[in-house]
């Protein structure tokens, strides 16, 4: 049984928690096998998906996986709402609330967002994303997926490599990463790296080809250029160059790896569309799982009502 | 807490071997019979049985691992169950399921087990064999086809089944009372 009935962070869940999630996200993905893809647990929940950013695997990966627990769900998108007319935060979803909502899914663009939702309303909060804080959804089916290509991640070598500073999945997979015992080296331009992040207890690097025969796992993220104000680097192009990732890195390595992206790619850029679509990528895996991650904490968490 | 031992070897081997002959009086050879076992323990008696019926007749029969965790009714009326896993190799449409567990108490298991079953496709026909039979504990209108041993119980009460695959020393079966 999970300790907290909100998924705010992965920050404060504990290693049991986190193998409680996957083992029961095991189960669920058995049932998403099935020729009937449905189990009857939340038939009495309502769950509210709140984004106040774009997103489409996240959305629809969990309004799928509410309808595969048989909840009932409603959308909420900040453009074309009274977001845009001045209405606070807290107003929005008391009044999403009101209307008998159990849980609140919710993406938003600040980070903390979320945690402050957790302390003044009641109901189940899952954090689908705050702002460049976390995403422990994400880490939770990166998690799921490289357990089912590696098995245990104690001592097993992942490698984060990208726009580290802009990212929610990559502080969030530090944190389930180190929980499991595994060791974790981020790889980025140096202005893409934030400062003291050591602190974490992950190594540093700033040379792809050596983080690459290092690892055992390679999980490539998006330069998020809608996150950056100034300029990080001289043009993708150079960036591409410097730190993009082909199929033909990957076939010079000794050993296989598993290289992961949580989406979307920018094809080219972080990744080339050879690399992309190699035997190597477990891309479409994460996006699998992750319909299974979801169901396990939203029926983890429902319980907690 | 009192424990009281109330099946266990040799009788629980002949009581086995009791309840197999009985389903091969019931004509199991017949239609294609599959057994099902309910998690977390049924499936161990699942074994047996297939095992002992697979003896008798020299046959083998499928058999499969049903979680019914999913479609229990006290869903967050009280503390979540982690699940177990389900492992059906194979589609019981047409078939006729034997459903085994190793006590049958109150039904609510037994009904969400007849639920989750659906999802594996209609058999012709779903039959319960259970070891242990806690008579006047029902709350729904569930009862078994095939029992071991039926057994007078308060609701208190609890029936604790050891099986030596979970790593006990020997198959056990208590009753214990608070």
């Amino acid at each position: 049984m999970l300790k907290s009935p909100h998924l705010l962070g992965i920050k404060d869940l504990d290693e049991a928690s986190i193998h409680l999630i996957v083992k029961t996200a095991k189960e669920f993905k058995e049932v998403l096998n099935r020729p009937i893809k449905k189990v009857p647990s939340l038939r009495d929940v309502t769950i509210a998906n709140v984004f106040f950013e774009n997103s489409t695997r996240t959305r629809l990966s969990f309004e799928l996986a509410e309808k595969r627990l048989s909840a009932d769900t409603i959308n909420f998108s900040a453009s074309g709402s009274s977001v845009k007319k001045g209405e606070t935060l807290l107003d929005t979803v008391n009044n999403i609330l009101a209307m008998k909502v159990d849980m609140i899914v919710m993406r938003h663009a600040s980070p903390g967002a979320p945690h402050y939702l957790a302390k003044h309303i009641k109901a189940n909060i899952v954090n689908a994303g705050d702002g460049t804080h976390e995403h422990p959804t994400q880490a939770l089916l990166d998690t799921y997926s490289l357990r089912e290509k590696l098995g245990d991640l104690d001592g097993k070598n992942i490698a984060i490599i990208g726009d580290i500073l802009h990212s929610r999945v990559a502080l969030s997979n530090i944190y389930a990463l180190k929980k499991q015992g595994a060791n974790v080296r981020l790889c980025g331009p140096s202005t893409l790296i934030p400062k003291h992040i050591q602190s974490l207890g992950v190594e540093v690097s700033h040379d792809v080809k050596s983080t690459l025969q290092w690892c055992d796992a390679a999980n490539v993220l998006r330069i998020q250029l809608e996150r950056q104000q100034i300029k990080y680097f001289p043009s993708l192009r150079e960036y591409a160059q410097f730190f993009g990732i082909t199929r033909q890195m990957l076939e010079e390595l000794p050993k296989e790896i598993v290289l992961m992206h949580p989406g979307p790619i920018n094809r080219g850029v972080e990744l080339s569309s050879d690399a992309a679509d190699s035997p190597h990528s477990i891309i479409l895996d994460q996006v699998e799982n992750g319909v299974a991650v979801r169901m396990a904490v939203l029926y983890l968490l429902a319980s907690r009502a | 807490m009192t424990r009281k031992l109330i099946l266990s070897s040799p009788l629980l081997e002949i009581t086995i071997s009791r309840l197999c002959q009985e389903l091969i009086e019931n004509q199991i050879k017949d239609v294609e019979t599959v057994i099902l076992g309910l998690q977390p323990r049924g499936i161990y008696f699942a074994e047996r049985i297939a095992k002992e019926l697979g003896k008798q007749l020299n046959q083998t029969f499928q058999v499969g691992k049903l979680d019914a965790t999913f479609f229990r009714d006290d869903y967050r009326r009280r503390d979540t169950i982690a699940p177990n896993s389900t492992d059906i190799s194979f589609l019981i449409e047409n078939k006729r399921v034997i459903l085994v567990d190793d006590v049958l108490a109150t039904g609510r298991m037994v009904r969400a087990a007849l639920d989750a079953m659906n999802s594996f496709g209609r058999p012709t026909k779903v039959e319960l064999c259970v070891l242990i039979d806690r008579i006047y504990n029902r709350d729904l209108p569930i009862n078994a086809d095939y029992v071991g041993k039926a057994v007078n119980t308060l609701p208190t009460e609890k029936v604790l089944v050891e099986w030596q695959e979970q790593g006990h020393e020997a198959d056990k079966i208590w009753l214990i009372t608070q």
